[in-house]
């Protein structure tokens, strides 16, 4: 597998953030991952959402990831269900558990989709995919394996 | 006061599935809702309800116009996703026990091949908007790429394996193979074949993955002293329940709600239907509503058959063989198995379990002393 790399579909969507998911999206642009924190409990939420589901508070910060985690689970697409996979596949989505808790999807950069195991240990990359926007994609980390997923 | 077996489901019926019906969905529905009043033997005029999938293309305005329908009283659908059948049951029981309406007919008809097919990222993404926009930039761009997410990760925390959702995909195509309904009469499957057939979603094979289907169904619900004029063998709705976002499965909490309000037992339920769009979680829900601790070695040991003596599971074919109708077929199958006129016909059905969407709605019929 070496020399092997993630190629994102170009025709894949693009994200299209509402207005409570733009600071996300912006702070992946500046290089740093960020989930949605309340400022009244610290209750940690991702996707982001207009009340706390913790306390219903409605005021939040945006908390810096340490960008570690493990692969949750996974998905490998091999028939092209819709046309910006056509010629892309196999093509493995992972849900990664972040250190902090909260569970992203994303692709693994450096693993080839049959090599996907849930309990990798990942870390973030940011990659530009086009002009003004960057995405939060994972690395094989030289951490051992998570256990939490055994 | 629960409308525990206070009312009936009167009338079943369904057109043909096809993957080009030729017709559009509007009259598919006609079509099923014609059929399933003539099976009750009740007349148009007679209907005052209407409840629909809110995925549905039609509207009461339409259908109830189409029907001659002299005085609509009461309609509406229940939203999420194509998950409803069983929650459209719990309203319009609650309805009729409440006095809002006699007879509810509750309907679903789609052109799911030849029209807006279900299984493309195209038709069902939302361009990367909404929540799509942490999934869809990814790669997750369908219903089965959330699920299959799911599926991967529960066969990780259990024993569950691709050769069981595989036994379980046999099971009901064996099922299938006996109802000339179903778009895979005359066509047999191997438990070899589903592990050799392609890969869509890994872990999710092709045999997997619901059919794509054109086709109608729909119920006729009324009191059941109406029920009890008929003349029909009496089938009484025990119990349903809705269960929504919470913490925790979907069915094991609306498990709890369903039999507390049914009053029996998991071992009193005598056949079961289970929504399929993907295979696997017949096996899950199995588990999650508690009729088993761990369903492989259930399927491992053939205990999904119909003839089984066990725990008989999807007995028209389901949505893996028979047709996908987003649960009304499962509800047509229920409603047969409790009359005695499945084409898998489990012996001495009193009690008939399905469920119509990973845990999300789900009903007990009974046989009723007519």
């Amino acid at each position: 597998m070496s020399g092997w790399r993630f190629e994102r579909p170009p025709n894949l969507p693009l994200p299209q953030p509402t207005e409570e998911a733009q600071p996300f999206f912006d702070a992946l642009k500046e290089r740093r991952l960020v989930v949605q924190c309340c400022s009244n409990c610290g209750a940690l939420q991702h996707p982001p959402r207009a009340m706390c589901g913790s306390c219903q508070a409605m005021t939040f910060h945006w908390e810096e990831m340490s960008g570690k985690g493990c692969v949750y689970s996974y998905v490998v697409t091999h028939q092209a269900v819709h046309p910006a996979l056509a010629g892309h596949t196999p093509l493995a989505t992972v849900e990664v558990e972040l250190a902090e808790g909260p569970h992203i999807t994303s692709n693994l950069v450096d693993v080839l989709p049959e090599a996907v195991k849930i309990g990798m240990a990942v870390e973030v990359v940011f990659e530009r995919v086009v002009a003004g926007v960057v995405l939060a994609l994972f690395r094989h980390s030289g951490a051992a394996d998570s256990a939490i997923s055994n | 006061m629960s409308f525990s077996n206070a009312v009936a489901i009167v009338g079943v019926g369904e057109t043909d599935y096809s993957r080009a019906s030729g017709r559009t969905e509007l009259a598919l529905s006609l079509q099923a809702i014609r059929a399933a009043l003539d099976d009750a033997g009740i007349e148009p005029r007679d209907v005052d309800g209407l409840m629909k999938w809110w995925v549905d293309t039609s509207t009461e305005a339409e259908v109830a116009a189409n029907l001659g329908i002299p005085d609509l009283a009461w309609w509406g659908e229940v939203n999420q996703a194509g998950n409803v059948g069983a929650p459209l049951v719990a309203h319009a029981a609650a309805a009729i026990h409440a006095g809002l309406a006699n007879v509810v007919v509750i309907y679903r008809g789609v052109n799911g091949r030849s029209g807006r097919r279900y299984g493309r990222g195209d038709v069902t993404g939302q361009g990367g908007r909404g929540a799509g926009a942490f999934t869809e930039p990814h790669g997750l761009l369908t219903p089965q790429h959330g699920l299959a997410m799911v599926a991967r990760r529960r066969m990780h925390d259990t024993g569950i394996a691709s050769r069981h959702f595989g036994m379980q995909a046999v099971a009901q195509r064996r099922h299938a193979n006996r109802n000339p309904r179903a778009t895979f009469y005359g066509r047999t499957l191997s438990l070899e074949e589903h592990q050799a057939s392609r890969l869509i979603v890994d872990p999710f094979h092709l045999f997997d993955c619901c059919l794509e289907t054109d086709g109608g169904g729909a119920l006729v619900l009324a009191s059941a002293d109406r029920a009890r004029e008929l003349g029909k063998p009496l089938v009484l709705i025990r119990a349903a329940a809705q269960s929504g976002p919470g913490v925790g499965s979907p069915a094991v909490r609306g498990a709890k709600r369903l039999f507390d309000m049914a009053g029996i037992g998991r071992g009193d339920v005598d056949v079961i239907q289970i929504y399929d769009h993907f295979g696997p979680f017949v096996l899950f829900a199995l588990e999650d509503y508690g009729f088993v601790d761990d369903a492989a070695p259930l399927v491992e040991e053939g205990g999904t058959d119909f003839d089984s003596g066990r725990l008989p599971v999807n007995t028209s074919g389901g949505h893996l063989s028979e047709a996908y109708l987003q649960g009304i077929n499962h509800l047509i199958e229920a409603t047969r198995q409790v009359r005695g006129e499945s084409t898998a016909q489990v012996r001495d059905v009193r009690f008939s379990f399905c469920d119509t969407g990973i845990g999300t709605g789900s009903v007990i019929l009974e046989r009723g002393e007519s």
